[in-house]
């Protein structure tokens, strides 16, 4: 099992979603993706969309500003 | 067997499905072909983009201005069509210097450009389908295509694949 990072916060509709799925398509069962996100759209519906697509939400947590972090499991 | 219990949920779940028809082959409208497809794939949606008519030059192997098809008219045709790289905004087109300022500002405020829109879609497995009679017009083959391409088909066959889910003309 491992940790992995991921960096949208810079990110634009779609590639917030897209880079999301294409870096978790790339792990293995039971690997964590830890997101760096910003607020609004990518915070309500990464999560979100990742839950319904069968993967663990860990953890959504504040880190600065705008910034937030989610922890998801494959 | 265990059959799943038939819930508004399941059956949302069941009806995840998009279909777009990529007609126009302008810049912009490719543009809102591919984000659309990029995103709904990426939240589990299963996505079919079925090319036709000028729609056909986002789907080229050949890139730039060049002579694909057969026969004479299909290849002058098919020059001045272009692939993916030359496709024209819809408005405002000033020659073909729009696209390239849309390039420009789409890299310099970090929104996807044309080009990685589709790298993102071929990533995410996303079904691509050519229209078989406007080939057969153009004079173009498959193998004129990006090998991500799935198949050449006819309304019958889209109509089938897009079943259960929502179909969206571009």
């Amino acid at each position: 099992m491992a940790t992995f990072k991921l960096d949208i916060t810079r990110e634009h509709c779609p590639m917030t979603f897209v880079k999301t799925k294409i870096q978790l398509s790339k792990l293995n069962a039971g690997d964590v993706l830890e997101v760096l996100l910003t607020e609004g759209e990518p915070l309500e519906n990464v999560p979100k969309s990742s839950r319904e697509q069968g993967f663990n939400v860990l953890e959504v947590s504040h880190v600065e500003g705008v910034v937030h972090k989610i922890l998801i499991q494959k | 067997m265990e059959v799943p219990e038939l819930t508004s949920e399941n059956q949302a779940k069941a009806q995840k499905k998009l279909s777009l028809i990529s007609f126009s082959g302008d810049f912009d409208k490719l543009v809102a072909t591919f984000t659309l497809a990029t995103g709904a794939a990426a939240v589990g949606y299963e996505v079919n983009i079925f090319f036709t008519f000028w729609g056909l030059d986002a789907i080229k192997k050949k890139q730039g201005r060049a002579f694909v098809g057969k026969g004479f008219l299909g290849k002058l045709f098919g020059f001045f069509m272009g692939g993916l790289r030359s496709a024209p905004v819809s408005r405002l087109n000033f020659l073909g210097l729009s696209p390239k300022i849309f390039r420009y500002l789409m890299r310099k405020k970090n929104v996807a450009t044309l080009e990685e829109l589709v790298e993102a879609a071929k990533a995410l497995e996303i079904n691509l389908y050519a229209c078989e009679m406007a080939m057969h017009i153009l004079g173009l083959e498959k193998s004129d295509f990006i090998h991500e391409v799935k198949g050449v088909l006819g309304v019958a066959t889209f109509l089938e694949l897009s079943e259960g889910g929502r179909t969206i003309f571009i």
